[in-house]
């Protein structure tokens, strides 16, 4: 099973551009992933963190080809994942979406939203048995039997969640993309279903690609942090790493940006304000993307793109400045 | 209950504190009530008590209802047929020539004074002595099926066209969205006539046979229907599914691995089923009001076969004289119009997920 290298999930050059009208004839190609790649090892989880629009969610969706890839490769345990062979994916990899009120369907009950993977797959040889890993997989996620022959919007956003992640964990997936799955959550809430995240993985050992724009929530769930900006990954390595000593002068904003609970430390630490707006992913500028708004950008950032350089460790920062 | 009085603290005068004697404790019954989730409702057992807290809806239910039994049962009681001379003891009736509700002609009354039995003419006869009531039930019974079968052709289509149209989308639902905006600039009553002049000319009929008694004008209407009159339904179910598909659970339901057909089938056209359901209940008065008057202008059913339309159309002729044979048909129009018509409203304001929020 597994190959040479022992990654689980490899992302090579991963590219998604989608094709954007502008005028009667034009169409420009919009860059949402330019170029992406990371590996995951089984079991571990990759927190993925950037603002809003940075191409999160689209690595995320490219990665299940809910999206089909404008270019580059993705390997799942050292095999090319392709249009073609997806459907025997479908049960290694899944999805856990963002918005626990639309990602599921209104006119279905619980018992059929979590039963459909197993429906489509035909993963089961009675109805009896149907049932009994339906009841299984609700209580893994802690719902009651009872709520099973209920509609989706019986209940909170909470319990919503949860039944999205028990229809994820429905196949045995060895790998979940989850896609802000607390963003749209009370905090009080939040740490419930981190805490049944971090639950689930040490009881099934599965691994995670942790998408959020939290970075407090990322560092405290992922193993790894990569860092996006504009299609791109700025900054990879391990999570203490990039979270104590970030090297690239976006994860330095970022982190600045995180609000600190104690107000004196909070009053004594240097905020770093970036300048202006995130340029279109229509029109990037040259060089690299960040430039417009570094304070330390130079001749050659306009000039040329700096690569992912590794900075000891597997730490990983793509800036030409050291 | 006293001793349990006596428990509370009293509340110190001056004091902001509620007042605690005012408080009742609660029964175990209560205690059970909060622990039971409220009972599990789905959308169906929703709208339809919601519709049936709406009076003008549910009236136009009872109309409907009523009507659909009177072209049930009517035939069966009432001896006369919709194209029949009256006949008295065996012999054609040739004096019972426009008679008013409920009076007798010459030869009836002469047998009834003979000690024989004659069905009364509840709404009169018309000029080929014909019972004029038998003919409103059977014009119903014609303007009802018409209605009902052109609305369920047009479901059929516009349903199949828009969600392939709206599911597909980019470039075929482009070319099949130009397919429906030529159809929907073309006249449709022009087509109807043209339509119906060629088909008479190109379609036999089985005579005795259902589209025979209904004629090639019939045919035709349905045709048209077919053809022309889905788009509507056609655009409405394409835009609910272009809504409705960029909803997370169809992405859902993509990464599981489920086949278009089954995303479609359960995922798109239950969220949409509401929208159909209006539009088909708004779409019968149209089909009947379409053929009412296409009947009005000649272009309907076949003689002998009355439609509401050819009613109102062949009392116009004497009106001066009696102009109770052109209210009755129009009554039955617009009772049947109407009734659909707020039902169709009611049913918008049960099923229509917007105007719940």
């Amino acid at each position: 099973m597994s190959n040479d290298n022992g990654y689980l999930v490899e992302v090579k050059d991963l590219k998604e551009h989608f094709p954007v009208r502008t005028g009667f004839f034009e169409k420009t190609m919009l860059k949402a992933v330019d170029g992406v790649s990371f590996q995951i090892k089984p079991g571990e989880t990759l927190g993925l963190v950037g603002e809003s629009g940075c191409g999160k969610t689209t690595v995320g969706r490219t990665l299940l080809h809910l999206y089909k890839p404008t270019g580059g490769q993705i390997l799942f345990e050292g095999e090319e994942v392709t249009e073609n062979n997806i459907n025997e994916y479908r049960k290694k990899m899944q999805m856990v979406f963002q918005d626990p009120y639309s990602s599921l369907n209104p006119r279905m009950i619980v018992e059929d939203i979590i039963g459909e993977p197993l429906d489509v797959h035909k993963l089961y040889s009675s109805k009896g048995e149907r049932r009994e890993k339906i009841l299984g997989l609700m209580e893994t996620v802690g719902l009651n039997a009872e709520h099973a022959t209920r509609y989706a919007h019986e209940f909170s956003g909470g319990q919503r969640q949860r039944i999205g992640i028990a229809r994820a964990l429905a196949v045995n997936p060895k790998f979940i993309v989850c896609d802000e799955p607390v963003s749209a959550l009370d905090v009080s809430i939040q740490a419930q279903v981190i805490n049944m995240f971090e639950d689930l993985q040490k009881k099934l050992g599965m691994a995670y690609l942790f998408i959020a724009h939290d970075l407090l929530i990322v560092k405290h769930i992922s193993d790894r942090i990569a860092v996006m900006y504009l299609g791109r990954i700025v900054e990879i390595g391990d999570a203490d790493e990039v979270y104590h000593s970030p090297k690239h002068p976006y994860t330095v904003s970022l982190l600045s940006a995180v609000p600190i609970p104690d107000p004196k430390t909070a009053k004594e630490r240097q905020r770093i304000i970036l300048s202006g707006d995130v340029p279109s992913p229509m029109n990037l500028p040259s060089g690299c993307a960040f430039r417009t708004r570094c304070p330390y950008a130079t001749e050659k950032c306009a000039a040329e793109c700096p690569s992912l350089t590794d900075r000891g460790d597997g730490h990983m920062v793509a800036c030409w400045n050291k | 209950m006293s001793v349990e009085e006596n428990k509370m603290p009293k509340r110190s005068p001056f004091s902001a504190q509620i007042d605690l004697a005012k408080f009742e404790l609660a029964t175990e019954e209560e205690k059970r009530q909060q622990d039971v989730m409220s009972e599990s409702t789905t959308f169906l057992k929703d709208g339809m008590r919601r519709l049936r807290k709406n009076p003008l809806a549910m009236g136009s239910i009872v109309v409907l209802v009523l009507i659909l039994l009177l072209i049930i049962i009517a035939p069966r009681v009432v001896p006369y047929t919709y194209s029949g001379i009256i006949t008295v003891d065996g012999v054609r009736d040739k004096s019972a020539k426009n008679l008013a509700p409920f009076t007798y002609s010459k030869l009836e009354q002469k047998y009834i004074d003979e000690g024989g039995e004659v069905f009364p003419h509840i709404l009169g006869t018309d000029e080929m002595c014909r019972d004029y009531f038998m003919r409103v039930i059977y014009g119903t019974r014609v303007s009802l099926f018409v209605g009902l079968f052109a609305s369920v052709l047009v479901l059929i289509i516009g349903v199949l066209y828009g969600s392939i149209s709206g599911y597909a989308g980019g470039r075929v639902d482009m070319f099949m969205m130009r397919v429906v905006d030529i159809i929907y600039s073309l006249p449709d009553l022009l087509m109807v006539i043209l339509l119906s002049v060629v088909l008479s000319q190109v379609i036999t009929f089985q005579p005795g046979s259902l589209m025979a008694k209904l004629g090639s004008n019939m045919v035709s209407l349905f045709i048209v229907f077919g053809l022309l009159y889905w788009v509507g339904m056609a655009r409405l179910v394409r835009g609910q599914i272009l809504s409705i598909k960029e909803n997370e659970y169809v992405l859902a339901a993509q990464s599981i691995g489920a086949k278009s057909g089954r995303i479609i089938k359960r995922h798109i056209l239950p969220n949409c089923i509401s929208v159909i359901i209006i539009s088909t209940a708004l779409q019968i008065p149209s089909a009947i009001f379409t053929e009412s008057f296409l009947s009005f202008v000649g272009l309907g059913v076949q003689a002998p076969m009355p439609s509401l339309g050819s009613l109102a159309n062949s009392a116009r002729d004497g009106l001066q004289s009696y102009p109770y044979k052109l209210v009755f048909p129009a009554v039955m129009i617009c009772l049947i119009v109407l009734a659909f018509n707020l039902l169709g409203d009611g049913l918008r304001d049960a099923f229509d997920p917007k105007l719940k929020d």
